[in-house]
């Protein structure tokens, strides 16, 4: 019963939250097409003050042509990809295993999400140097312990590397919001179909999966949104060497290394690009999801 | 009215002390988090004591380091009153206007004892602009046991075959010794650097005179075939992620036969409280190909300078003034003994008789006057420095240079493919700095 | 069902349960004993577990070396602030959407989680120059609004969701009542809605204690959190894994024991609405 009155209250009170992230979008992205349209080389003196000389879609057009844009494009998506893969089918995995009857079922429960507390920076620093240290890591321990040649995580198998320390990060939480929606399945249905000698698969495939859909097209959406711009953990391990380049690093070398906004902030719009083309396809699914 | 007089009277008082309080301030400084920057945080009371100025640290590690203060000095955010800076950033911000001229450094300061070395690294046309805390050249360590072992002598001026024979005969796997210890970390001041120096030895250069990039001539292949195949035989598991720091930590666990770095690493190396090896460690200058004339040493120093529209710039001179003297030197030096002092700085240190005692004293000071920024390589070049081109161009550019060769270290592609997107990208950088 | 299939199985699953538990758990369990031992002990072959000497050394370097306690104390500012400020500005919110959803309610969260995507090294630039234009840098402030903002679309996220839930009968009949707006929200949503905001809160605070860019970025001595204590650690010379452990682990084990104490409360409501 939305009356004339309470929907103007209503708007009132969105007000405030809409504004700040509407200032919070447009003002940087105000700023950013600016300057991706000039030439900004602030240690070759420019500064806003002198004004910067206007150069065109120059920048876009030296941004896209260079040969390490498109391999950091694919790096960002193997690396989402790869960490969505993973943190969701192993998150089913244990939100089904979890859900099961055991002892120390809250303890085990502490355990598995206790990596969603750890800061990237720490986590990364921690993987780094504990365990994928090739002379002194934990890893190169065992795999000496069983006669193997250590392996170089961070630059023989950086990307593996990479989504490996990811997926750690966000495995608890894709497993706790797939426990929550396990735990609301109807047990009933499921000894139904055990009854009428539904195997396990068959039990999983109709009855489980599709129940989680929901929570699965929630754990990718929020999940994307962090992942698309991940930055600490390249950061910290391999400074975006060894093919560990992502769009998002590609544009802090630019700006931070090369110290050239104006190029930099091309990349910062292709991101924002490709963050929305990314965000079309998923709002598809989710909007269709969320609205059942 | 005795009331509104003893109010008076507060007031008055507190303004008294609000005015001489201002004399007495708190400078933020940010700083590396090495060795010798750590100590000196531990002795920041001495200051305190002398000046009235309290200290606020901010330590970053390098890379860290480098991104905060960039965007800070570049942004003019003001947020530190003395930055932690080396040769290469000193000349272009001091060319900007973006620090504050050190041309009126006390008497007893005594600005002419820096060495020259440093002092030319760290001044724009004749200003100084910056203080050095610490100076470095690289050098050859080695391991003075298995040398011996190996049956082999080190020459005090090796050329690299040596130095591949060297490794080759202390190679010892079943010991876990690797023969030779380099870095290969991507990054400009990490296995840029190396490699850089490396070239320089082989008589490679990053530019020609007109600033074409020179990574498509034979001998930065053959540099790289060398140190690759050098590596490959007889460098650690993993050296593509090797920096100084990984390198420092393998050879005071006696993981290495021979680690060609920095000079300061010497007094980390033979100090018996972090290295296992501390006392069978040898030094050499740093190496060259053989009928080239120049040596693969480079010139660094991590310098103190103040960052221009600071409001304390008196307080921070007084610290530079406090942190890069003689008498901090003498501090260390009583408190934890010769080798430990800030090296590389200043000539009154090579000059005392005490520090002659040090065993890798005499070595590092040959090594810094072997370097010389304005002649790096064989070939002349529009630029100065020895293991960075001192232009601003430089970080970004080496930065994406390194990442390539350290691919090919950890084997992900050939050398040739490496060389060919070098160029490239060099290329393309400069012409969108404006240089071609 | 025999009762012995059914212990067999709940052995199996506890073992298993178990195990893939202490897997997930290792790094943190490892740093944390590592942060007890001697450098070289830390990089001992084979890898010391428990048997040895245990020693707080490496506190006690961390700590002279950087004050544990301010930066501890600014990262609760932070994270507490951004919290509080972000919850303010998102429980009105959250509210009109979901108890006076329009047509462009849905297309409005989704805008609103769209902002999150903007790569924060993008406008770095853009938001350093703002910041010194307000002389923001090194404040408490202006991180509190930064963190605030990046996580609003989040919590206004997760309040709608959990709102949803409740039933709008309730509602109108407190409505016939006479019950004004203000009364509405402050006596009958706000208590049923506690779960759900509890949990809220919980997850921005952890998002806001563990961000690392901004935290970096716009911070120099008085405003820098733990996220800029660890950072002076990342790679000390020499053997340094002992210290690292011992910083990384007083970087985490406030938020670390935070989560665990309440972790029913967030798990209740770390939902997203993923369950109907």
């Amino acid at each position: 019963m939305a009356t004339q009155h309470s929907r103007s209250a209503a708007r009132l009170m969105m007000t405030p939250a809409v504004v700040l992230l509407l200032g919070w979008m447009l003002v940087p992205l105000i700023l950013t097409l600016y300057f991706s349209f000039k030439k900004y080389l602030p240690l070759r003196g420019d500064s806003l003050e002198r004004g910067l000389d206007w150069v065109g879609f120059e920048n876009y057009v030296r941004f896209i042509s260079s040969s390490s844009f498109w391999p950091s494009v694919q790096t960002t998506l193997i690396i989402v990809g790869g960490v969505l893969l993973i943190t969701v089918v192993l998150g089913i995995f244990l939100a089904l295993l979890l859900d099961q009857p055991f002892w120390g079922q809250g303890v085990v429960r502490i355990l598995v999400i206790a990596p969603f507390f750890v800061m990237p920076t720490v986590s990364a620093l921690v993987w780094k140097n504990m365990f994928m240290d090739p002379i002194n890591g934990i890893l190169a321990h065992l795999w000496r312990f069983f006669g193997a040649e250590p392996i170089s995580w961070l630059s023989d198998a950086s990307l593996q590397s990479l989504i490996l320390i990811v997926s750690w990060q966000w495995l608890p939480f894709a497993t706790l919001i797939l426990l929550t929606a396990v735990q609301s399945l109807d047990s009933e249905q499921l000894e139904a179909a055990e009854m009428d000698g539904a195997s396990p698969v068959a039990r999983f495939g109709f009855i489980v999966l599709p129940h989680l859909s929901r929570a699965i097209t929630i754990v990718i959406l929020i999940q994307t949104i962090f992942l698309l711009s991940i930055f600490a953990e390249i950061f910290v391990t391999t400074g975006g060497a060894f093919g560990t380049r992502t769009l998002t690093y590609l544009i802090f070398q630019r700006v931070i290394d090369s110290q050239n906004i104006g190029l930099g902030s091309a990349g910062g719009v292709y991101a924002i690009i490709l963050a929305n083309i990314v965000a079309i396809f998923l709002m598809r699914i989710v909007g269709k999801n969320l609205d059942r | 009215m005795s009331l509104k007089n003893a109010l008076r009277a507060v007031t008055a008082l507190t303004l008294i002390t609000a005015t001489t309080g201002a004399f007495a301030e708190t400078i933020t400084i940010a700083t590396v988090n090495n060795g010798d920057m750590i100590r000196m945080q531990g002795y920041t009371d001495d200051f305190t004591a002398k000046t009235g100025h309290e200290v606020e640290w901010v330590t970053l590690e390098e890379n860290v380091l480098r991104q905060r203060v960039t965007t800070d000095i570049t942004t003019k955010g003001g947020q530190f009153d003395i930055m932690t800076i080396g040769m290469y950033e000193t000349p272009i911000w001091g060319a900007n206007g973006w620090l504050v001229p050190l041309n009126d450094l006390s008497e007893e300061y005594d600005v002419n004892d820096i060495l020259p070395a440093m002092r030319g690294g760290l001044s724009h046309d004749g200003t100084l602009f910056a203080a050095p805390f610490y100076g470095e050249s690289s050098m050859v360590m080695y391991r003075t046991d298995l040398m011996e072992k190996a049956g082999l002598e080190m020459p005090e001026a090796p050329t690299w075959q040596f130095i591949r024979e060297a490794a080759a005969a202390m190679d010892d796997p079943e010991n876990d010794i690797n023969g030779i210890c380099l870095r290969g970390k991507p990054g400009w001041g990490e296995g840029g650097a190396f490699i850089t120096v490396t070239g320089n030895s082989f008589g490679a250069r990053w530019f020609d005179e007109d600033w074409n990039a020179q990574f498509d001539q034979p001998e930065w292949k053959e540099a790289l075939e060398f140190y690759v195949s050098l590596m490959n035989d007889y460098g650690p598991e993993g050296y593509a992620t090797n920096g100084f720091n990984e390198n420092l930590s393998l050879f005071q666990q006696g993981k290495c036969g021979m680690w060609i770095d920095a000079t300061v690493a010497a007094s980390f190396v033979t100090n018996p409280d972090d290295s296992t090896v501390a006392d069978s460690v040898g030094f050499a200058l740093a190496p060259n190909n053989e009928g080239v004339d120049k040596r693969s040493n480079w010139l660094w120093a991590w310098a103190l300078a103040i960052p221009a529209g600071t409001q304390k710039e008196e307080a921070a001179k007084a610290f530079i003034e406090w942190a890069t003297s003689k008498e901090y030197i003498e501090l260390v030096a009583a408190k934890e003994g010769w080798a430990n002092v800030p090296p590389g700085a200043r000539t009154s240190l090579y000059e005392n008789p005490e520090y002659q005692k040090v065993p890798f004293a005499k070595m590092t000071l040959d090594s810094i006057n072997a370097a010389d920024p304005t002649d790096p390589t064989v070939k002349p070049v529009p630029y100065v420095g020895i293991q960075f081109v001192a232009i601003p161009e430089f970080a970004g550019i080496a930065t994406e240079v390194s990442q390539e060769f350290s691919a090919v270290y950890a084997g992900q592609q050939s050398i040739d493919e490496a060389l060919e997107k070098a160029q490239a990208l060099t290329n393309d950088a400069m012409e969108a700095a404006g240089y071609r | 069902m025999a009762r012995a299939t059914t212990t067999r199985r709940k052995i199996i699953t506890t073992v298993a349960a178990w195990s893939i538990g202490l897997l997930i758990f290792f790094p943190i369990l490892w740093t944390i004993l590592t942060s007890f031992k001697t450098e070289a002990q830390a990089i001992n072959d084979p890898p010391l577990f428990f048997f040895f000497d245990w020693t707080l050394e490496n506190y006690a370097v961390v700590q002279e070396r950087s004050d544990y306690m301010r930066f501890l104390w600014n990262s609760v500012i932070l994270a507490g602030g951004s919290t509080l400020l972000g919850i303010l500005v998102a429980i009105p919110a959250a509210w009109s959407m979901a108890f006076v959803p329009s047509k462009r309610t849905k297309d409005i969260l989704l805008w609103m989680l769209s902002t999150k995507m903007l790569p924060a090294v993008g406008v770095l630039y853009p938001i350093s120059l703002l910041f010194v234009q307000f002389n923001l840098l090194d404040t408490h402030i202006g991180l509190i609004v930064v963190l605030m903002l990046i996580n609003l679309p989040i919590i206004v996220w997760m309040l709608y969701t959990y709102f949803k839930e409740i039933p709008g009968e309730i509602l109108e009949a407190a409505r016939m009542d006479g019950a004004t707006l203000k009364e509405e929200i402050l006596y009958i949503l706000t208590p049923m809605a506690i779960p759900g905001i509890a949990s809220t809160v919980l997850l921005n605070f952890i998002l806001a204690w563990n961000e690392a860019f901004w935290t970096l970025n716009l911070t120099a001595a008085k405003a820098a959190p733990l996220t800029a204590f660890i950072a002076s650690y990342s790679s000390p010379e020499g053997l340094f894994f002992a210290k690292l452990s011992a910083a990384s682990t007083m970087a985490i084990a406030p938020i670390l024991i935070l989560g665990w104490f309440s972790q029913k409360q967030l798990v209740r409501g770390l939902t997203f609405g993923a369950v109907k």
